[in-house]
């Protein structure tokens, strides 16, 4: 388990095992993608559950609903302008799955999907394509002038397009490592201080103070996995937005 | 020195990186607290600022602490 006689095994929660018996053996069906149709449904659900009473006057569920709307398109349209309008049910999914299963995570014995790197990646090679294809549509060939800064001399121009072509690409990394670095570490602080109640309290009766402090540092622990959990939703959607933004102005 | 000890040492090392990130979201947040200071109305449009660049600046903590599993684990 966690606390194996003097040492703590923090990796091997993100190890990921087949569920629902011979079904999921076969077919390859982890708790990762039990999670990611979990955070679908509820994304799907926040908006058709959510809006399905069509009340003139918004009860909580449909008031969250509208308000979610309301945020996503606010983030689309003052970052990307009035194209901003055709990203939104991206941007809008994007976000939600993001948050559903950063939050998922949270709860006891379930399993975060963005803390593995596959993942993020590619949410993040998505994100890439989608604005560098965005990019393409609209400027074609003057797409790349992207790259050459304006009011720069042309003997500086060797050294800075090379520079400014790698600065793009190295989106690609770290859109997702921030993601997932995020959520890896916090859940591995999570284990690690879990450990410690767990030893502690074990070890003797005079270590049930220390023991006492580790599990009131692991309830803060967790308080903030939450906020980082919705702080790096929102993140990977407003950097999305401002990616979407550079594709249709060029800068 | 055996493999196991370098990895130590070298885990320890990648993580002075931190140093600079703690001065970087020091120097944010002092900047939030100035500029709301002297235009308080300005406090829901520059919070959300603030908050990106917090985002954005404890990646950079984060991709050190990956640099440093990496070396441990790897």
């Amino acid at each position: 388990m966690a606390a194996q006689g003097s040492s703590i095994d923090a990796m091997s929660q993100f190890e990921l095992h087949p569920v629902f018996g011979h079904l999921g053996a076969s077919l390859g069906f982890a708790q990762s993608n039990l999670f990611m149709i979990v955070a679908a449904l509820l994304t799907l659900g926040l908006l058709w559950v959510g809006m399905s009473p069509r009340a003139m006057v918004p009860g909580r569920l449909q008031s969250a609903a509208e308000m979610a709307y309301e945020a996503v398109m606010s983030m689309c349209v003052d970052t990307i302008g009035p194209e901003g309008r055709g990203f939104f049910p991206f941007v809008f999914t994007l976000f939600f799955f993001i948050l559903f299963g950063n939050l998922l995570g949270v709860w006891p014995y379930d399993f975060t999907f963005t803390s593995h790197i596959v993942v993020t990646l590619a949410l993040t090679l998505v994100v890439f394509f989608l604005s560098t294809g965005v990019g393409l549509y609209y400027h074609g060939g003057h797409f790349f002038s992207y790259f050459v800064p304006q009011g720069v001399p042309a003997l500086l121009l060797p050294l800075l397009v090379p520079i400014e072509v790698l600065s793009y690409l190295s989106r690609i990394i770290s859109l997702s490592v921030r993601l997932f670095a995020n959520m890896m570490a916090g859940h591995v602080m999570l284990e690690v201080f879990g450990a410690f109640v767990v030893m502690l309290a074990g070890a003797g009766i005079i270590f049930w103070i220390p023991s006492a402090l580790s599990e009131a540092v692991l309830i803060a622990l967790i308080g903030f996995e939450i906020l980082v959990a919705t702080l790096q939703a929102y993140v990977f959607a407003i950097l999305t937005c401002i990616y979407l933004h550079d594709a249709v102005h060029l800068h | 020195m055996d493999l196991a000890s370098a990895k130590e040492i070298g885990a320890g090392l990648a993580v002075i990186a931190l140093s600079g990130v703690g001065v970087g979201i020091g120097y944010i947040f002092a900047a939030l607290v100035n500029s709301v200071a002297r235009n308080p109305a300005s406090r829901d449009r520059v919070f959300g600022l603030a908050i990106l660049g917090f985002a954005l600046t404890e990646a950079v903590a984060l991709y050190a602490l990956v640099i440093a599993f990496i070396i441990l684990f790897v």
